[in-house]
């Protein structure tokens, strides 16, 4: 029973680790919150639900056709909503925030008129198959979950660290004007760092209608103030935080919900943010320093 | 090789260029003196592409390159170790020094991050380290051997020895005079006026915005004017006594 419990918050912190990269990513190079990132995560959600249910394909079909919309609709976001923005003089620090919320309204809506407003199941081939370990009950889809996950993580991690663009990006992340003296063309960062982002976030989303078999126009708010409050969290900008912020939030919903009260499974979140603002303000992996901007 | 002419460059409605006309040859070190807020940093910052002029014109190797991205100039030669140094503190030591050769598409980047490491051994010593944790020193070291690894022809350097202990000073001016030797043009923007009249070769005088003064280094470190302004009452009686 624990173990199982362990699993499935296992399963459900690493998405949420996912939907916070995708935040983090775009708050370390642009300094905002991404608003429209839980409305993109429920866009790749319902490509998932479409390319699967109705056009009958298969899974990993669905994931490339959601990771090439979402990648889209990251590039759009950036081209018309946050670049024009950028660097006008005039222009509050703040816009391009507002300007996000503006994009996260608009694909609510634009997916509630097309899609309507209810759930939509979210079937795959394996949805029900298990496999018993001893006592413990795994369902391949945890599985196939998890290790989407994990190996997410772990290539995002590799390519920050290892490949020139990452470093690129790592290095616009820290300060702008630097990387660009050193060669970067910081606009192509950024555009890359948004369409990375989201693309995660489309991953995200069908990872998620995967787990819990449904979809609905709403889903990106809930998921999206969630992905917040893990990078609060974890540290702002920070993607070792995102990570285990959005596992330490998987795994507390989860024991809550077996062990404690249902009702108060998403209060954990907030609940978190505000001991962490309280106890540790800049987050379990932020520096001091960080906050310069 | 560098050439601007009636640079105007604003911050908003302030004005901080008023026309600057300032050549650069090749292989020199040319240095750009004046008091705080004289413009000296703007100019740097203009020439580098992180600020646009309004008016002139800004020419480098005889190609108009006025108003183009600082990662573009980079491509062409013009690299920047701006003041206050701008380490990436949260990359180590060595990450920093591959950033400098991000541009670079041949195959000695490897080895000429093994020289710079040679030329600088605190920075090979620490080289997984953090960059934010070396001392100022250390950090202008690493920013001006980040800078080098562009292979840059014209090298802008804004105030190298600001902050920084007399030895550590003294190094840095050894060090500037050496990348000069190696062939790289040096554009040296300094608040120690004497030191940095001693190692270049030819000097401009910046008040509020506009040129007032240049010359041979060699002339300007005995102009009276200078000697009154920058360098002190000290340095008068000290060059009476050596004459």
């Amino acid at each position: 029973m624990l173990l199982e419990q362990l699993i499935n918050g296992i399963t459900l912190g690493s998405i949420y680790a996912i939907v916070a990269l995708g935040f983090t990513l775009v708050f370390g190079v642009l300094g905002i919150i991404n608003m429209a990132h839980g409305e993109i995560f429920m866009v790749g959600a319902f490509v998932g639900v479409m390319t699967t249910g109705v056009l009958g394909w298969p899974l990993w079909l669905a994931f490339a056709a959601s990771i090439v919309v979402t990648s889209i609709l990251g590039y759009l976001l950036e081209r018309m909503t946050l670049r024009p923005l950028r660097g006008k003089k005039g222009v509050s620090h703040l816009a391009p925030l507002i300007s996000t919320i503006g994009v996260s309204i608009l694909l609510e809506n634009l997916s509630h008129h097309i899609f309507g407003a209810g759930n939509k199941p979210f079937r795959t081939e394996f949805a029900e198959i298990s496999i018993e370990i001893g006592q413990v009950t795994v369902y391949i889809v945890q599985i196939v979950i998890f290790a989407i996950s994990i190996i997410l993580m772990i290539g995002l991690s590799i390519w920050l660290s290892k490949t020139k663009a990452g470093k690129a990006l790592r290095a616009t992340a820290e300060n702008l004007e630097t990387a660009s003296i050193l060669g970067v063309d910081t606009k192509k960062i950024i555009t890359l760092t948004v369409i990375i982002a989201s693309a995660m976030g489309g991953i995200a989303g069908i990872l998620v209608g995967m787990a819990f078999n449904s979809v609905s126009p709403q889903m990106g708010l809930a998921i999206g103030l969630k992905g917040l409050a893990i990078i609060i969290l974890g540290g702002m900008g920070n993607v070792k935080g995102a990570m285990v912020g959005g596992l330490l939030l998987g795994l507390s919903e989860t024991f809550l919900v077996a062990y404690g009260d249902s009702g108060y499974r998403d209060a954990i979140a907030f609940i978190m943010i505000i001991l962490i603002l309280l106890l540790r303000p800049q987050g379990i992996f932020g520096s001091k320093m960080a906050e310069g901007r | 090789m560098l050439n601007l002419s009636n640079v105007e460059t604003y911050y908003g409605q302030i004005q901080a260029l008023k026309g600057i006309n300032l050549e650069v040859q090749e292989g020199k070190i040319i240095t750009l003196l004046g008091a705080n807020g004289a413009g000296k940093s703007t100019t740097m910052k203009t020439i580098a592409g992180l600020l646009k002029p309004k008016n002139g014109s800004v020419e480098f190797l005889g190609e108009n390159v006025t108003g183009l991205r600082p990662d573009q100039l980079l491509r062409k030669g013009i690299a920047l170790v701006p003041e206050g140094r701008a380490i990436l503190s949260s990359m180590t030591v060595l990450e920093n020094l591959e950033m400098g050769a991000y541009h670079r598409k041949d195959h000695a980047v490897k080895a000429d991050i093994e020289n710079v490491m040679q030329r600088f051994p605190i920075l090979h010593e620490r080289q997984t380290q953090m960059a934010g944790t070396l001392s100022g020193g250390q950090q202008q070291m690493l920013a001006i051997a980040r800078a080098l690894l562009s292979k840059p022809k014209l090298l802008l350097l804004d105030e190298p020895s600001m902050g920084l202990a007399p030895l550590i000073v003294a190094e840095i001016f050894k060090i500037i005079k050496e990348i000069k030797d190696a062939g790289t043009t040096v554009l040296l923007v300094e608040q120690n006026a004497k030191q940095a009249l001693k190692i270049a070769d030819y000097g401009y005088v910046m008040e509020t915005g506009n040129i007032i003064i240049d010359g041979k280094a060699s002339d300007l470190i005995v102009d009276p004017r200078i000697v009154e302004a920058y360098l002190g009452r000290k340095s008068t009686s000290e060059q009476a006594l050596v004459k």
